[in-house]
C-alpha cells in the first residue's frame, strides 16, 4: 500500500494559504525565484528522503514478510522476498486460524470503532458547537475542567476506571471498551475552534429570526459547514479506537471480545508459552490486514482532514 | 493540531460574553451529553482512586483506612523511583530527538525546496496510522536475531551486532519505536502551523536581504512557538505514560523488561498480578499529578517567552 501513495495524493490537498495571500509576488520574482516558488534543492530532498526511508522501510519489511511462509521467514533475507510467494495462503490461514477468530476480532474492532469513535465524534461535535456559539452558566468551569483533563494521562485513569467498572459489572463486556472511548477532549477542542471559525454568528441569528428551532439550525445549517472538522475528528478518534490496546487489555478477559490489537499480541505471545504453536507468519500477515483500513482511510480522506487541521490552526 | 488550536479557544472564551442573549441554558443542551459521559469516565475514576488510595486491603483484616500511608510508601519505594528514573531518562533523550527531526522535516517541507513535497508529507505521517501493537511487534521482529534484520546483518557480514533487546539497549530500542510512530504526527503539527505564517513576512525578509537561516530563526520558529510548546507537552505526557511498547515487547524480551519498567507498567502489574489495587491507584495518581505539574510548568515557561 505504501507504493500506491504518490498516485493517491491529490496535488491540491495542501491548504493553499500562501498563494491566496502575499500580494507582492512580482517584486520577489525579480531575483529569479519567488518566495512562493523557490528553487528545488536536490541535497535537501535527499536528506529528507532519509527520514522517508526510516518511515517506510519497516512497513516494507512488514509487507514483504507477509508473503513468506514461516520457514522462509527464518531462512531468507528480511527485506527481500523468499522462495515462495505465500501471501494469499497466509491471508487465508490468518482468516481461518482457530475457527476464524481473527474475523471475530476484526468485527469487534469495527464495533468499537463505529460506536466508540462515532459516539466520541458526535459528542465532540455537539459539545464543540455549544461551547463555540453559546454562552451559558458554567462555561468557564467546563473550559477549566476539560483543559485539566487533557493533561491527565489517559492510562493513569485506566486502572481506577477498571476498578469502578468492575464494581458496576461492566468489565469483560464491549461496553467497558466503548464507554471510555466516547470522550475525546482533543476532539472537543478541535470542534470548538473549528465551529468558532466556520459558523458565522450572523447566520445563526438569521436562522433564529426565521423561526428555526435550535436543533434545526444545528442540523440543517451548521452541520454541513462543520463537515471538514467532523471528518478530521472522526479520523483521529478512529485511529485512537482502532489502535487502542491498554484499555481493552485491562477490561477484557474473554478472547471473543478482543479487538485486533489484543488478538495479535495474544498470537505473538502464544509462541512463548509452553506448548504454544509459533505462528509468526500469521502475526505478520494479521498486522498488515490490521493497518490497511486505516492507511486507506487516511490516504483517501486526506483532502478533508488536512483542511480540517489547517482551519484548526489558522488564527487570524 | 489541538496545540495550535489552544490559543484560539482561549481567545474565544475571553471574548465578550454578550454574544448570545437568548436562552442562556440552551448551550447545555449541546455540551450536556459530552459532560455527562466525561463525568463518568474522567471525573468519577479520579475521585474513586483518590478515595481508595487512602485505604489498604489485606486478606486478613479487610479494608482499613490508612490515610496517606500509601503515598508515603510510594515515595520510599525503590521500584517506583527506578521506573520514574527510567521514563525521565527516556524523556530527556527521545523527546528532543523526535521533535528535532519532526521540526527539521517540517521546515524542509515548508521551504518549498523539495521535490515531491506532498509525497514526503503523507508518507512520513503514515506510521501514525499504525497501531502501537503492530509497530512494536514489527520492530521487535526486526530487532530479533532470529529472523530480524539484525540477524540478517549478522549473517551477511559475520558481525555480532549488540542485541537491541538486551537489558542495556532495550530502552533505546523502545525510544526508536516511539520516535518512528510519532515523528510524522509532530511533523504535521509543525507543518500546519508553519503554513499559517503570512507570506508577506518572508517577502519583507527577502527584501531586507535575510538569508534562509535568518528567516527560520527570526520568523518561522517564533511563529510556531505555540505548536512547539504543546507538542512538547504532549510528548512529555506520552513519555510518562509509556506502557504499550514495553508491555508488548515483554513477550519478545522477557529478561530485559521488568514488571516495574515504567510507572504505568508498575501500576498495571500491581493491580493485575499483585491485586494491590489501593497502592496501584496511588501510583497512578502520583504520576498523574506529576505529569500535570510538569505540563503546566512547560506551558508557563513556553508562553512567558512569547509575551
Amino acid at each position: 500500500m505504501t507504493t500506491a501513495t504518490p498516485t493517491t495524493t491529490p496535488r491540491s490537498s495542501a491548504p493553499r494559504l500562501r498563494s491566496t495571500r502575499g500580494g507582492s509576488k512580482d517584486r520577489a520574482r525579480t531575483r529569479g525565484h519567488s518566495v512562493d516558488r523557490p528553487r528545488r534543492s536536490v541535497l535537501l530532498t535527499v536528506l529528507t528522503a532519509l527520514v522517508l526511508l526510516y518511515a517506510l522501510v519497516p512497513l516494507a519489511w512488514l509487507v514483504i514478510n507477509a508473503t513468506k511462509t514461516q520457514g522462509d521467514l527464518f531462512s531468507s533475507f528480511g527485506l527481500w522476498f523468499g522462495d515462495s510467494f505465500a501471501l494469499l495462503s497466509n491471508i487465508g490461514q490468518t482468516l481461518t486460524y482457530d475457527d476464524g477468530i481473527f474475523v471475530r476480532w476484526f468485527a469487534n474492532t469495527l464495533l468499537y470503532v463505529v460506536l466508540g469513535a462515532g459516539g466520541a465524534t458526535a459528542l465532540a461535535v455537539l459539545g464543540g458547537y455549544g461551547l463555540a456559539k453559546f454562552s451559558f452558566p458554567g462555561k468557564r468551569a467546563v473550559f477549566a475542567v476539560v483543559i485539566g483533563a487533557v493533561a491527565v494521562p489517559g492510562t493513569a485513569l485506566a486502572v481506577p476506571t477498571f476498578l469502578m467498572f468492575s464494581q458496576m459489572g461492566l468489565t469483560n463486556t464491549p461496553w467497558s471498551v466503548i464507554i471510555p472511548s466516547l470522550i475525546s477532549p482533543f476532539g472537543l477542542y478541535l470542534m470548538w475552534t473549528f465551529a468558532a471559525e466556520a459558523i458565522p454568528t450572523e447566520l445563526l441569528e438569521a436562522a433564529r429570526m426565521d423561526g428555526a428551532s435550535e436543533a434545526r439550525t444545528f442540523g440543517q445549517i451548521c452541520l454541513p459547514l462543520l463537515a471538514p472538522g467532523i471528518v478530521t475528528v472522526l479520523l483521529f478518534t478512529m485511529v485512537a479506537t482502532w489502535n487502542n490496546y491498554f484499555l481493552p487489555l485491562i477490561m477484557l478477559k474473554d478472547p471473543d471480545w478482543y479487538p485486533l490489537t489484543l488478538g495479535l499480541n495474544a498470537w505473538n505471545a502464544q509462541a512463548a508459552t509452553a506448548g504454544g504453536e509459533a505462528i509468526f507468519h500469521l502475526v505478520i500477515t494479521g498486522s498488515v490486514l490490521t493497518i490497511v483500513p486505516l492507511v486507506v482511510a487516511f490516504l483517501f480522506l486526506q483532502r478533508y482532514w488536512q483542511s480540517g487541521l489547517a482551519a484548526g490552526s489558522v488564527k487570524e | 493540531m489541538t496545540q495550535t488550536a489552544v490559543p484560539v479557544a482561549a481567545a474565544a472564551l475571553t471574548a465578550p460574553r454578550r454574544r448570545r442573549t437568548r436562552g442562556s441554558w440552551t448551550g447545555w443542551g449541546f455540551v450536556g451529553p459530552f459532560m455527562a459521559v466525561f463525568a463518568l469516565v474522567f471525573l468519577a475514576p479520579i475521585a474513586y482512586s483518590l478515595w481508595i488510595s487512602l485505604f489498604r486491603t489485606q486478606l486478613v483484616g479487610g479494608t482499613t483506612f490508612v490515610g496517606l500511608e500509601n503515598y508515603q510508601r510510594a515515595l520510599e519505594d525503590p521500584q517506583f523511583w527506578s521506573a520514574l528514573g527510567r521514563v525521565t531518562a527516556f524523556l530527556a533523550v527521545q523527546v528532543p530527538v523526535m521533535l528535532g527531526i519532526a521540526l527539521l522535516v517540517a521546515l524542509a517541507l515548508d521551504s518549498g525546496r523539495l521535490y515531491g513535497r506532498d509525497f514526503f508529507r503523507i508518507s512520513i505521517f503514515l506510521p501514525y496510522a499504525v497501531p502501537a501493537v503492530v509497530a512494536t511487534l514489527m520492530w521487535g521482529f526486526m530487532y530479533g536475531t532470529r529472523f530480524g534484520l539484525v540477524g540478517n546483518i549478522n549473517d551477511a557480514l559475520g558481525t555480532t551486532l549488540p542485541n537491541p533487546l538486551s537489558p542495556d539497549l532495550v530502552l533505546a530500542a523502545i525510544g526508536n519505536i516511539v520516535t518512528w510512530e510519532f515523528v510524522g504526527y509532530n511533523m504535521l503539527i509543525f507543518y500546519s502551523a508553519l503554513r499559517t505564517v503570512p507570506t508577506s513576512l518572508y517577502e519583507a525578509a527577502e527584501i531586507d536581504g535575510a538569508g534562509q537561516w535568518r528567516v527560520i530563526t527570526a520568523i518561522k520558529l517564533p511563529a510556531i512557538r505555540g505548536a512547539l510548546v504543546v507538542a512538547t507537552i504532549f510528548s512529555i505526557i506520552g513519555s510518562f505514560q509509556l506502557f504499550n511498547e514495553p508491555s508488548i515487547l515483554q513477550s519478545l524480551a522477557p529478561n530485559a523488561i521488568t514488571t516495574y519498567f515504567t510507572p504505568n507498567l508498575y501500576a498495571f502489574s500491581l493491580s493485575f498480578s499483585g491485586q494491590q489495587y489501593n497502592y496501584s491507584a496511588t501510583v497512578a495518581l502520583i504520576m498523574g499529578v506529576l505529569t500535570m505539574v510538569i505540563a503546566y510548568v512547560v506551558q508557563l515557561r513556553g508562553m512567558r517567552k512569547e509575551a
